[in-house]
């Protein structure tokens, strides 16, 4: 069907009439009942992105709070040579939760919980596309990262530090903490993955009319790029972490050398996604600043296409950067000059966004605010740590200063100036936002002062106790070393820091007098986050067509007219929450687009897999099963009662003479892009296991170590029935579409029956040939991407299996077919792991 | 007309990453290429300056590649007439702003696809 919407008549507002206000108060009252978030105990079932967003920033500062302490425990331990105040064992536990809290629980979560909170206003929309997914992504996260913390207070922590190098983390010493760490993070990272499909979406598909892509606030286009690296550098990470928790509970020897395996694809498949990491925290932080920055030098930023390029230079080049973290692991010197390279070409992008703040800054009025002061203190902290950066990068030096506190020093000053300092200038920023009070400029300028002086005492030392050769993660020293005062001084530095973030806090949540109520817009800000009244649900009052990349200082007149309702979609009649989808390179609206509302699914499909992950840390196998199959049954009622709904009539009037369809399928629809981006992103997890099995194969002579393969013949049939399955797959899709039901339907058995065969076939293979997994890395890894496939097959049979009752209870029909749309595209990415996957282990033995 | 030399200009996102692919592309193939040999060779053999010339052949083909990149952003860009910033609220606006933007990571690409070939150009061994 067309996505396209008929436009009638003119786009000029009415002039205000005398029955006008009556009306407005109708559509307000309306308006408010259907964005309202539950009260009571309910509360916590609210999906509203101001309600998650809040939620979501408020846990990750909690996490935050929770490994500044471990840091301050850290400092304490280290201010003087031969200290006992902690044990080797818990120094372990504390630096290895410090480093993954903060990577893990705070830096990539914080940044999600600004997009979630301010983006659809940004956008000029009313939600994200789909709230109970960000809903999902907030209870998951809040489960795991309770899950990991907690584990210190039992002594369980994951102590063999935040990358966790096998053999080290593989060993009996690192216990039960590693499988927390492996597990509960895991199950993050699905949280990360969820958000990057709903940050995607959201910027492509969910901005305001014509707000084209050259218009999109810059803060969205950041968003967008770390969103997709997401999809790119969090599946490796997955991958790494399936093929080590099948060591630790399976014994499957990935790691372990004398089976066969290599620590060091460890190492690759973390970088791959640490690295990358690193831009993915400092991207969105930075992205602040390109809000920040305009809106105190009062004029629009100079070079909005500069700093697009280095958003997208950065997303890119940021990808081969991964082997300088392994500089001394002693891959060939041709191997590390490419990625030095590399590391110094990302410093050019890097620069550029730094040249175009100042250009901004210099064309412009400056108005020093609390949050010019945090960003800018901020950006000449990171400034430092890119210049140490540059110096790390080139191998000969990084031999020296590897694993040593400049590298200690060099990190916290990229990660604190680029990531920290912009976050707190965007809580001063943006906390008018929240309840409509400023926080104190007063408190704030004493907090900056306090953290900016205090981090340069604590880290600026550690240069220097670095190259005296102090090495990172010991838990003491003896005095001889010439280590001590350098310690101290840290140490001093790190408790004045710590005492400004106090500041922070306190000001954040002490309770404010009338003094500081914000008006409207209180930094005369000009982009449309600021028309999002604090005291509403529903975002924006009607949603504008945006005609500049500034609308509220270029268009006088546009806040009043939403205001006043006098956009699309004043109104809620229908008793539904309601955005406007739009295309994705000029913002013209194609469909109205029903928002899921308030559900306590999301909160139990979040605890039920988390109970998954949780139960397998402690092998309680029964406990994971039976909430396994809790977490489907939840997930299946989600999806049959809050997706692919039919609605009571075909296009609605939206305003202003334009009508738009209430049901789109496709390529053009939320649902499909949804469904694209997530298989990209399960496309980078399989494309890492395959990387895994070719570089067993390049570290061997003869990687199966004479041991039987799969063979040729079940794999080539199983290759054979899949792409049998997907053919069919493509078919039932136009016999849908031409109305033959019947055949529809035919199809889908007989695809799904190909698919269960198929998954047989592919299993006969390495079941048939006695390939024993235990025994060494070439039948482990064989099973992991025969596992992978046959999985995914599940996948497919379910989804299959739901499109056939679908057309049974008749939400799936020739005319409302989005089911299978999304379906039919997930098939081609099925098709495309099975052809790889049996090709590789069938024909690659052979060809050699 | 039927045969064109360069193709017709065409209305995506995608485009904007069309150099940014090709230097991470070039990278790979240097990258796992040199892995490989080196794993597999052995750290002495006559077959480098195989793998050097290769990088180079890659090298220069990857820069062609972004080159015409770069030529079509810059048609895209209406060859420069208009200066930034392209904030029109116009589809003319949005495709002037993708061509220039284009054009810049197209620069990007450009000088690191040099940057990572440099390298090859260096070295004479896996391990010298």
């Amino acid at each position: 069907m067309s996505a396209r919407g008929t436009k009638k008549g003119g786009g000029t507002a009415k002039a205000p009439g005398s029955d006008d206000r009556q009306k407005r108060e109708a559509q307000e009252k309306r308006l408010r009942a259907v964005w309202k978030s539950p009260s009571g105990w309910r509360y916590w079932t609210s999906v509203n992105n101001t309600d998650i967003g809040v939620w979501y920033a408020s846990t990750a500062f909690m996490f935050m709070l929770f490994a500044g302490v471990l840091a301050l425990m850290v400092r304490t331990q280290l201010a003087v040579p031969d200290n006992d105040f902690l044990s080797a064992d818990v120094y372990n536990q504390a630096f290895t939760l410090h480093g993954t809290v903060m990577m893990f629980l705070f830096a990539v979560p914080i940044f999600e919980a600004f997009a979630i909170f301010v983006l659809p206003g940004m956008l000029g929309t009313r939600e994200l596309p789909f709230p109970r997914l960000s809903a999902f992504g907030f209870w998951s996260f809040l489960l795991g990262g309770v899950f990991v913390c907690g584990s210190i207070f039992f002594g369980a922590a994951p102590n063999s530090g935040w990358f966790m190098y096998p053999p080290l983390a593989t060993s009996e010493d690192a216990g039960i903490g590693a499988d927390i760490w492996l597990l509960g993070l895991s199950f993050i990272e699905v949280a990360s993955l969820a958000a990057a499909v709903e940050l995607i979406v959201g910027i492509m598909k969910f901005r305001a009319p014509g707000m084209r892509i050259n218009m999109m606030p810059l803060f969205a286009w950041y968003l967008l790029i770390v969103a997709g690296m997401i999809l790119f550098a969090f599946p490796p990470l997955i991958a790494g972490d399936i093929l080590f928790e099948a060591q630790r509970l399976l014994d499957w020897p990935f790691f372990d050398t004398s089976r066969g395996g290599d620590p060091i694809l460890w190492q690759h498949l973390f970088w791959i996604f640490g690295h990358p990491e690193v831009y993915i925290v400092f991207l969105p932080a930075i992205a602040l600043m390109a809000m920040i920055v305009p809106t105190f030098a009062q004029r629009p930023i100079v070079g909005y296409s500069w700093i697009v390029l280095a958003a997208v230079g950065t997303g890119f080049l940021s990808f081969g950067l991964w082997v300088h973290h392994m500089f001394a692991t002693g891959l060939p010197t041709i191997s590390l000059a490419f990625f030095s390279a590399a590391s110094e070409a990302v410093a050019i992008p890097t620069g550029v966004q730094i040249f175009v703040f100042i250009a901004t800054l210099l064309a412009g009025r400056v108005i020093f605010s609390v949050p010019m002061l945090f960003g800018a203190g901020g950006l000449a902290i990171f400034v430092i740590g890119g210049l140490t950066g540059v110096m790390v990068a080139i191998a000969p030096f990084d031999w020296q200063a590897h694993d040593t506190y400049f590298v200690v020093a060099h990190l916290h000053y990229v990660l604190i100036g680029g990531m920290l300092f912009p976050i707190v200038a965007g809580l001063y920023y943006y906390y008018p936002l929240i309840g409509g009070k400023l926080l104190s400029a007063r408190l704030g300028k004493i907090a900056f002062w306090l953290m900016f002086v205090g981090f340069n005492v604590a880290f600026f030392p550690m240069h220097l106790t670095g190259l005296r050769g102090m090495p990172r993660r010991v838990f003491t020293y003896p005095e001889e070393l010439g280590w001590d005062w350098l310690n101290l001084i840290s140490t001093v530095g790190a408790f004045v820091f710590a005492t400004g973030v106090l500041v922070v806090v306190f000001d954040a949540v002490r309770p404010k007098g009338k003094a500081l109520d914000a008006s409207r817009n209180p930094w005369n800000a000009g982009t449309m986050e600021w028309a999002t009244p604090p005291s509403e649900n529903w975002g924006m009052r009607s949603i504008p067509e945006v005609k500049s990349r500034y609308p509220l200082w270029e268009e006088k007149e546009l806040l009043r007219e939403i205001d006043e309702g006098r956009w699309y979609l004043p109104d809620a009649q229908e008793g539904r929450r309601e955005a406007l989808m739009t295309s994705v390179l000029d913002g013209e609206p194609q469909e109205v687009f029903r928002v899921p509302g308030t559900s306590y699914l999301a909160f139990i499909c979040a605890m039920t897999l988390g109970g998954v992950f949780i139960a397998m840390t402690y092998h309680a196998w029964w406990l994971a099963l039976i909430s396994a199959v809790a977490f489907f049954v939840a997930l299946m009622g989600w999806i049959w009662t809050g997706t692919g709904q039919i609605p009571e009539k075909n296009e609605k009037d939206v305003g202003r003479g334009l009508k738009l369809p209430l049901y789109v399928s496709g390529q053009p629809s939320a649902g499909w892009w949804a469904m694209f981006i997530t298989m990209i992103g399960d496309g980078t997890a399989f494309g890492s296991l395959l990387f895994g099995y070719f570089f067993y194969w390049t570290i061997h002579e003869d990687y199966t170590a004479g041991l039987p393969g799969p063979g040729m013949v079940w794999p080539l049939v199983a290759l054979g029935l899949f792409v049998a399955a997907w053919l069919i797959m493509i078919i039932s899709k136009r016999l849908n579409s031409a109305g033959r039901v019947g055949l529809f339907r035919l199809a889908l058995v007989a695809s799904l029956l190909l698919t269960v065969a198929g998954s047989g076939a592919g299993l006969a293979g390495p079941w048939l040939y006695d390939m024993n997994p235990e025994l060494h890395v070439y039948p482990a890894i064989v099973w992991t991407l025969v596992i992978w496939t046959v999985a995914h097959a599940g996948v497919g049979v379910i989804m299959q299996a739901f499109c056939l009752a679908g057309s049974f209870a008749g939400r799936l029909t020739p005319r409302y077919d989005k089911d299978i749309h999304n379906v039919v595209l997930f098939w081609h990415f099925m098709a495309v792991t099975a052809v790889f996957t049996f090709a590789v282990i069938g024909l690659f033995p052979r060809a050699l | 007309m039927g045969f064109r030399i360069l193709p017709k200009e065409v209305e995506s996102l995608w485009t904007l990453f069309t150099a940014p692919v090709i230097w991470a592309v070039h990278f790979l193939v240097c990258y796992v290429w040199a892995a490989i040999y080196c794993a597999k060779k052995g750290p002495i053999d006559a077959g480098f300056p195989l793998l050097r010339g290769g990088i180079g052949a890659a090298t220069i083909v990857a820069l062609l590649l972004i080159l015409l990149a770069a030529y079509l952003a810059w048609r895209q860009w209406g060859f420069g007439v208009v200066d930034p910033p392209h904030d029109q609220p116009d589809t003319r606006s949005r495709i002037l702003f993708q061509g220039f933007a284009t054009l810049l990571l197209s620069a990007l690409s450009f000088v690191a696809v040099i940057f990572t070939a440099l390298p090859a150009l260096f070295l004479e061994a896996c391990f010298p």
